[in-house]
């Protein structure tokens, strides 16, 4: 019931700020549309029990990334605005409707695949893993990133530093 | 009032929209900057999938999965605003039918 309730709320606020996020004429309304959505997410994820992953949502995204896109917003000057050009080559129309097509699709398999649908249970069981008995969300997951997938962390550092550099030398003037 | 309960479908099928949602966006917006917004809102629905798949399986990978996609957006995000701000001190725009050419 209370999860219900929740979900619905949630969702509603997630689509509206993403239909705002695309459909605003300015793009400092769309970033700020984008943080409310990405914060909607992390509430969402605090529903579905993954706490460390909703404090990662809101530090990485809502804090890092956004600010990122909002500093560029305000770096670019622009004279004429982007959507004032119009291509007559573009169909937008049939963009819409295919990717309200593939929509249609993908509800329709989901429909129609799932006879019995499971219903979910409260918390990740620690049972799942074989660790000592861990309690907290974030005990689990970091069990699991520094055990089982401590390459793919190593290597998920090594991406950064790399996109890092990249991006250095990519808005470095040119001199 | 009575719902009914809340099943990892519920959650596929926002996820489904949010990035039907996406692009949309990357297909009728022609600001570079709304562009990889798009983007951000498809790879979110992607951790929402991971979210609650790791909640239907009660295993925690999952979770670790969208960590990883986390980082990947925030790398995409860097590199991807470099090459924008790169484009526009040459080109003075942000129109994405302008990016036709693959030398400055």
């Amino acid at each position: 019931m209370m999860e219900a309730f929740a979900f619905y709320a949630l969702a509603a606020l997630i689509v509206g700020f993403g239909v705002m996020v695309i459909a605003a004429r300015n793009p400092v309304h769309s970033v700020v549309f984008l943080v409310l959505n990405f914060l909607g997410i992390a509430v969402m994820y605090v529903v579905l029990g993954a706490e460390f992953l909703a404090v990662i949502q809101v530090l990485v995204y809502a804090g890092g990334i956004v600010v990122l896109y909002l500093f560029v917003v305000m770096l670019v000057t622009l004279k004429r605005a982007p959507e004032a050009h119009q291509d007559p080559h573009r169909k937008t129309g049939l963009g819409v409707g295919l990717a309200a097509a593939v929509l249609a699709e993908v509800i329709a398999i989901l429909v129609y695949t799932s006879s019995a649908a499971p219903v979910l249970t409260t918390a990740v069981s620690a049972a799942a893993l074989k660790t000592p008995a861990l309690t907290g969300n974030t005990e689990q997951v970091g069990w699991a990133l520094y055990t089982d997938y401590l390459i793919p962390f190593e290597v998920a550092s090594m991406l950064l530093l790399a996109a890092m550099i990249g991006a250095i030398l990519f808005a470095r003037r040119a001199d | 009032m009575h719902f009914v309960p809340i099943t990892p479908y519920h959650y596929l099928v926002l996820a489904a929209a949010l990035f039907t949602l996406g692009v949309i966006g990357v297909m009728v917006r022609r600001n570079i900057i709304i562009l990889f917004m798009s983007i951000e809102l498809m790879l979110n629905a992607v951790n929402l999938n991971f979210v609650a798949f790791s909640r239907l399986h009660q295993h925690v990978v999952g979770q670790v999965f969208a960590l990883f996609v986390i980082a990947v957006a925030a790398a995409e995000a860097a590199v991807g605003l470099g090459i924008l701000l790169a484009f526009y001190r040459n080109k003075e725009t942000l129109n994405v039918d302008d990016v036709n050419l693959l030398r400055g």
